[in-house]
């Protein structure tokens, strides 16, 4: 295992960037999208909701996987080329986002009806309601189940091996087919990958006990 | 709108059927499994049994810590190395079971540790032994509280189980690949279909989930 650590270090190292890159970019923008339609969901006018609930549902009850290569095989016949790491990225956003969405709007139904009400009758407007007092309170409540998505993200990060996107996944694979040493080669992909996710998993654990 | 009559032919419907069936098998063969074994390794990590416990929940956390595709590789992959050679469905049925099992587990204990202490020492107070109170009064309060996770963990393996196609098992999604690798003009009606046949398992799934959530509770 030395010897292949030796010698592989350089690939496994950058899939392990690009698995982290990919993670940030595809948190961030979840976190984005999710919210936005977390406020779709829970917003006054019907058709707003409905669109909101209808976004969430498709991506929540579909595979990450066909997601993912649907991006990566008709981008490129209709709009433009996009390489593996960008489609799989693409994909991760918007599937994490599903899931955002809904952890977003627990928080929100959990902040009291009282809070709403309360800054509406100081004179605020719906929407300063929502950002000043509403989603500050809410998004205490879903640190740590937001914490629990990313180390769902990492790990699905890993469809970006379908895909070419040479994020760890797809490293480890091609090394494991190139020296034939599989069981060492996937040791070594495992342990980088619970570099990053166990310590936040426990983490996130310690805050879960904290809070509740 | 040519495509997709030509793709939706009666010979790739029904490939793509024989792909769901697949799904469906493994999804509900790994789902027992993960269930029988996933309640015991939460209750192990519950009992709180010296060391064996501790190292129990070790091994939980690692493994749900990883991606499930690592560890397809691995039982795929890997172990032909040491002389275990799965065939392709019981190595996907293995890998889903291994990596939900921990996840179940998990479940499991978050759930137990969900009901109020009172509970079991009322219990022992009345002369039930540790295990009767477990099984008896903690278990089926805590498997209430458990159902919306564990149907959305469920709703989560039938959709990996898509990541089997890298080791060839003959699913949905790899049934998919087939058809519109013959024919590039199929791309998008085999993803609108993968979409819909995904969409209709996974949902009717959580309509079951809540369906069972109001009449539990």
């Amino acid at each position: 295992m030395a010897h292949l650590i030796a010698t592989q270090w350089q690939p496994l190292l950058m899939g392990l960037w690009n698995t982290i890159l990919c993670s940030i970019i595809a948190l961030i923008g979840s976190m984005i999208i999710g919210t936005l339609f977390a406020l779709l969901e829970i917003s006054q006018t019907r058709i707003l909701r409905v669109i909101g609930k209808v976004y969430v549902e498709v991506f929540r009850n579909i595979p990450l996987l066909v997601i993912t290569m649907a991006f990566f095989l008709i981008i490129p016949m209709y709009i433009a080329k996009i390489n593996g790491f960008t489609a799989g990225t693409i994909g991760l956003t918007l599937y994490t986002s599903a899931f955002i969405a809904e952890t977003v709007r627990a928080g929100i139904n959990s902040v009291e009806g009282g809070q709403l009400e309360g800054a509406l009758s100081n004179g605020m407007t719906y929407h300063q309601a929502m950002r000043y007092i509403i989603l500050p309170q809410a998004f205490r409540v879903v640190i740590p189940p937001l914490g629990n998505q990313f180390i769902n993200l990492v790990k699905n990060s890993s469809v970006l091996a379908f895909v070419a996107g040479f994020d760890l996944m797809y490293q480890g694979n091609l090394i494991a087919n190139d020296t034939l040493q599989t069981i060492p080669t996937y040791f070594i992909v495992g342990i980088m990958y619970l570099i990053i996710t166990l310590p936040l998993s426990y983490y996130m654990r310690h805050l879960e006990k904290k809070l509740a | 709108m040519q495509n997709f009559i030509d793709a939706y032919s009666w010979i790739n419907v029904r490939f793509l059927l024989q792909g769901l069936w697949i799904t469906i098998v493994i999804s509900v063969a790994s789902i027992v499994i993960s269930f029988i074994v996933g309640t015991l390794l939460g209750i192990i990590r519950y009992a709180k049994i010296k060391y064996f416990s501790a190292i129990v929940g070790f091994i939980i956390d690692i493994i749900r810590n990883l991606p499930l595709l690592l560890i397809i590789f691995f039982t795929y992959f890997g172990l032909p190395n040491i002389g275990i050679k799965p065939e392709i469905i019981p190595a996907a049925i293995m890998a889903m079971s291994i990596f939900e099992s921990a996840m179940v587990a998990e479940i499991v204990r978050s759930g137990i540790n969900s009901i109020d202490k009172g509970q079991t020492e009322g219990a022992l107070a009345n002369g039930l032994t540790r295990w009767q109170a477990l099984r008896i009064i903690v278990l089926p309060q805590a498997i209430k509280n458990m159902t919306p996770a564990l149907v959305s963990q469920f709703i989560s393996l039938v959709k990996d189980t898509s990541l089997a196609t890298i080791i060839v098992l003959p699913e949905l999604m790899y049934h998919a690949q087939i058809i519109y690798g013959q024919n590039t003009n199929y791309i998008i009606p085999m993803f609108v279909a993968l979409a819909v046949l995904y969409f209709i398992v996974c949902y009717s799934l959580s309509l079951l989930a809540d369906y069972l959530h109001r009449h539990l509770a």
